[in-house]
């Protein structure tokens, strides 16, 4: 994978280094402006983003635009670059070319992990991810939005309204019952329900969601479209979903993949009727 | 290992137990020194080689303590622990050398026949510089490894080996008389601190009353931290780093702070040590050593505060004992109980006691 090199100086000891505020003062300078800027009313774009793994394109010139409050579904069938583009926009895996921007402003290309999430983009993982040895409550505390800084953290003490914010996100994903339980003896569908809460109390503008109804009955599943439904227009939200039932429920944009670009987008009866979408899914 | 919001009562049963046997411990080893001031005619009089055992092995405790607090909370297996130890130990040695040769240079160096102090000796016949060394060298090492070591993010087994490099490094390092620190001697023929013989029984007394408030101070900090969400944020740092820094953190800070403050204790350690025990030489350093520090944690449990306490004072107890009965099975001992940790104790001893009191 070819990489764009680390700057020399990485702000690691800089307590305050957010995203945007602070990335001009410590000399990094690439960022144009400060803070997410949605101007246009796009709040991620994508242009001729190309990874290739040891030759292999993960994806391929792929273009994708993101607007402002939307509910933007991805499908593909297996290997189509999904995850891999979720990696991309978080900054865990570096494009081989091409252009990611985060509203009208940062590049997200130039920005680490940290400096992203920082930014105000919340990523739920494919394999649920949850701080196993801390409890449900702890969690959500970690993921809460907040100053994040090492002297923060030893000086932080929850306020009643953060506590209030995890109460309720704590009644949103239905485990007020389990808040002291360790999350590590959850079952699959509570971790869901944690990681989608987690994101929750992160508040961020621009939500991944990686196969999130994965492993959910069919009435979680369907809890889960109305909670997604209710954040798209505050928030916007990039879901990818093999669940056709799902993505129908919730997305009136659909974008397809296939070998690492767009095959087609549109609603999903129009890419549904798509031949090549057709052939794409049929002849797998 | 992590403060749960909701306390059951049986838990809370068992922090009364915890403290009331703390209170105890606390209380024995503050008489013990009171008790090696009386006169040897006394039956109750604790000797001077009791007491520099026991202080010897507080000093191992800190250094238990300091280790899981990187270990057991961050996730980061030290094998290189030794070294801290032993530069707070050779800063503390080297004011104590030049309080032992006066206006002269000390032995060895006349011995070498040089002339002149190296740079990185002078003002090292102050006490409080050196006490600012016992920081500093500790704490600029690890703050320097740990800054590249993160950066890089090595983690792993591939930090472990990287720490254990860099103590088999000092102790080569150290061994070299050109280095100006007595070699493969060291320091050792202390006579005085601040004016105070060094083998008399107040002077004992003080430097383990200090050991106790040391091991007392780091006990407190590392229970303020794992309470702290800073705490909370190195036990994810352990278990999903990468899921942490997708919630905004930067681990790099986190882990370099607990890093360098482990390192130091660690240092602290080393200087009340050298002067109970009269010596100071390169040995510290061996890897060996080092690993013990892993075993020791290992033994007692990891990521709890107490654990490797206990397991500190166990194993350096029990090879107390060994090396006066059978010294030359010693090593195989510990190897065995390494094992034997391993496959039964995941948790060690803390973990099989904290079980027992559930059922
Ligand atoms: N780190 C990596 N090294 C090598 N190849 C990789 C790596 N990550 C992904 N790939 C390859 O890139 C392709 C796209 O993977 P990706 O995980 O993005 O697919 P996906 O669309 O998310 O699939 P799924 O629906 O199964 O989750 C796959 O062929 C995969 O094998
Ligand atoms: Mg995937």
């Amino acid at each position: 994978m070819k990489s764009t090199p680390t700057p020399a100086f990485d702000p690691v000891l800089d307590p305050n280094s957010d995203a945007g505020t602070s990335r001009d003062a410590i000399g990094l300078g690439q960022v144009a402006g400060k803070g997410l800027n949605t101007l246009h009313g796009t709040i991620l774009t994508l242009e001729d983003i190309s990874v290739s793994f040891d030759g292999f394109k993960a994806l391929n010139d792929l273009n994708l635009y993101i607007r402002v409050g939307e509910l933007r579904c991805i499908i593909g069938p297996n290997g189509a670059g999904k995850t891999t583009l979720m990696d991309v926009i978080t900054g865990k895996t570096r494009p081989s070319h091409g252009k990611a921007w985060f509203g009208e402003t940062l590049d997200l290309t130039k920005m680490s992990e940290v400096q992203i999430a920082q930014a105000g983009i919340g990523r739920k993982f494919q394999k649920p991810t949850v701080f196993e040895a801390l409890s449900v409550f702890e969690n959500l505390e970690l993921a809460q939005k907040t100053d994040k800084s090492v002297w923060a953290s030893l000086r932080a003490k929850l306020n009643g309204e953060q506590r209030d914010r995890i109460d309720e996100v704590l009644e949103t994903i239905r485990l007020s019952a389990s808040m002291s339980r360790l999350a590590g003896l959850l079952s699959h569908g509570q971790k869901q329900f944690l990681e989608i809460g987690m994101l929750l109390v992160q508040d961020p503008q621009l939500l991944l969601l990686d196969e999130p109804v994965a492993g959910m009955t069919d009435a979680e599943t369907e809890f889960t479209a109305e909670l997604f439904k209710s954040l798209a227009g505050k928030h916007s939200l990039m879901v990818v979903e093999h669940d056709m039932g799902f993505v129908g429920s919730i997305a009136d944009h659909v974008t397809v993949l296939h070998q690492g670009s767009v095959l087609a987008e549109g609603s999903l009866e129009d890419v549904q009727a798509d031949e090549r979408v057709i052939e794409v899914y049929l002849g797998r | 290992m992590n403060q749960p919001l909701m306390v059951t009562a049986a838990q809370r049963a068992g922090t009364q137990v915890t403290v009331a046997v703390g209170v105890v411990i606390l209380a024995l080893l503050i008489a013990l020194p009171l008790l090696s001031l009386l006169p040897e005619s006394n039956s109750l009089q604790v000797s001077a080689y009791t007491l520099t055992l026991v202080g010897k092995i507080l000093c191992y405790a800190i250094v238990a303590l300091a280790l899981d607090l990187v270990w057991g909370y961050a996730g980061l297996l030290s094998l290189g622990h030794g070294l801290f130890f032993a530069l707070g130990g050779y800063a503390m040695g080297m004011y104590l050398m030049r309080e032992a040769s006066g206006d002269g240079l000390p032995a060895f160096m006349t011995f070498l026949s040089w002339t002149e102090l190296p740079w990185y000796w002078v003002g090292t016949q102050h006490f409080l510089w050196a006490m600012c060394l016992v920081v500093l060298a500790p704490g600029l090492l690890a703050l320097v490894f740990g800054f590249f070591a993160f950066r890089s993010r090595i983690k792993g087994v591939y930090f472990s080996i990287m720490t254990q490099a860099l103590t088999f490094a000092g102790m080569l390092l150290f061994f070299r008389n050109e280095t100006g620190f007595g070699g493969n001697n060291g320091f050792t023929n202390f006579r005085s601190i601040l004016g105070f013989s060094i083998t008399s029984q107040g002077t004992r007394a003080v430097l383990f009353l200090l050991t106790v408030a040391l091991l007392a101070g780091s006990l407190f900090v590392g229970w303020r931290l794992a309470r702290s969400k800073f705490g909370r944020v190195l036990t994810a740092v352990r278990d999903a780093e990468n899921r942490l820094m997708f919630c905004g953190y930067d681990p790099r800070g986190f882990k370099l702070f607990v890093w360098v403050l482990s390192a130091v204790l660690c240092g602290l350690a080393g200087a009340l040590y050298v002067p109970q025990v009269g010596i100071i030489n390169p040995s510290e350093m061996s890897p060996t050593n080092s690993i013990e520090a892993a075993v020791w944690v290992a033994l007692g449990g990891r990521g709890t505060l107490i654990g490797p306490l206990l397991g500190a004072g166990l194993v350096n107890g029990m090879k107390s004992w060994f090396t006066v009965a059978f010294p030359e099975y010693w090593l195989f001992f510990l190897g065995a109980l390494f094992i034997v940790v391993t496959l039964y104790l995941p948790k060690g001893v803390i973990g099989l006691i904290k079980k027992r009191g559930e059922q």
